[in-house]
């Protein structure tokens, strides 16, 4: 299983989910640059980190939305490819239109910066396999704009099609419905904004992140 | 030509930075502030110089790049 973890100017969590894949099980990640304009061959993932990406200039993700090389991401996403968006990349995603909804400022103003309760709704998905169902894990999240917002429609079918991966198990940041990570229709793209590479080592204080990236590599055979 | 481009949250979106905005003047003893939002102005020197080929081409920009037209509306005014 072969893991690409993009890099553009102001990102700084490409090497912590680099480590992920690695304490996984998988062969190291190989980072792309954003002046690239395609991946290389034999790609199974695409990952977007976190970081502020451009500065957040604009908006959160606004720029890296438009970098040549995701324009390429987006094109395989549609053939298949799977992607996995974290913080910043969920941003990205949803600016690049590869996630439905919007990030915006948190509702209390603050940047939150700790580790939060969330439950891993689902353990059928080539994500959560390692899961168990209804599993609440302890993850850290450090954003400022993680406050998940979109249409009526779009929320009412991310809950009825199940596409709701991740749910906040306590108040984080106004999210609708708490919702902390989304995936797409096809259930390869998976965008959130906790980071569970951030615990996948004993010195992280709690390795239960880990299983997202033993899941993924499940399901890459 | 120049283009001013006025990006706001739709109506509708949570903004507590107007929020904060708000309490902000009352607390300074402004009276009388109803609801505060706060948007972001992007001024474009363009050298086009037709209006309405101009007014499409910001048009384009905003749909594109300057405004999330999830969360956000736009208003141009060309000078």
């Amino acid at each position: 299983m072969r893991a690409a973890i993009l890099v553009f100017p102001g990102t700084n969590r490409e090497k912590d989910l680099a480590d992920a894949f690695l304490r996984a099980g998988a062969t190291a990640p190989v980072f792309v640059h954003h002046k690239e304009t395609s991946l290389p061959d034999g790609i199974d993932i695409a990952c977007l980190p976190g970081g502020f990406s451009y500065g957040d200039y604009l908006r959160c993700g606004a720029m890296a939305a438009q970098a040549p090389i995701l324009k390429d991401v987006v094109a395989k996403a549609a053939r298949g490819l799977r992607v996995l968006a974290i913080c910043n990349g969920f941003q990205i995603a949803t600016e690049a239109g590869l996630l439905p909804g919007a990030l915006i400022r948190n509702a209390g103003l603050k940047f939150v910066c700790r580790s939060v309760a969330l439950t891993v709704e689902r353990a059928d998905t080539g994500f959560s396999s390692a899961y168990a169902k209804g599993q609440k894990v302890f993850w850290p999240v450090a954003h400022n704009e993680g406050n998940y917002v979109a249409s009526a429609e779009d929320i009412a079918r991310l809950e009825g099609e199940g596409r709701v991966l991740l749910r906040y198990g306590e108040p984080v940041n106004g999210s609708a419905n708490d919702i902390a990570g989304i995936m797409d229709p096809t259930g390869r793209i998976l965008g959130m904004m906790p980071h569970p590479e951030n615990a996948t080592d004993p010195l992280h204080g709690g390795t239960d992140g880990l299983g997202l990236f033993k899941s993924i590599l499940e399901s890459a055979a | 030509m120049k283009a001013v481009v006025t990006v706001m949250l739709k109506s509708g979106v949570l903004d507590p930075q107007g929020k904060a905005i708000e309490h902000a003047l009352g607390g300074l003893g402004f009276q009388g502030v109803g609801t505060v939002r706060q948007g972001k102005v992007i001024e474009l020197d363009l050298a086009e110089t037709d209006p309405a080929k101009a007014k499409e081409a910001v048009d384009e920009m905003c749909r594109k790049l300057l405004a999330n037209t999830v969360i956000e509306s736009y208003s141009i005014t060309l000078a």
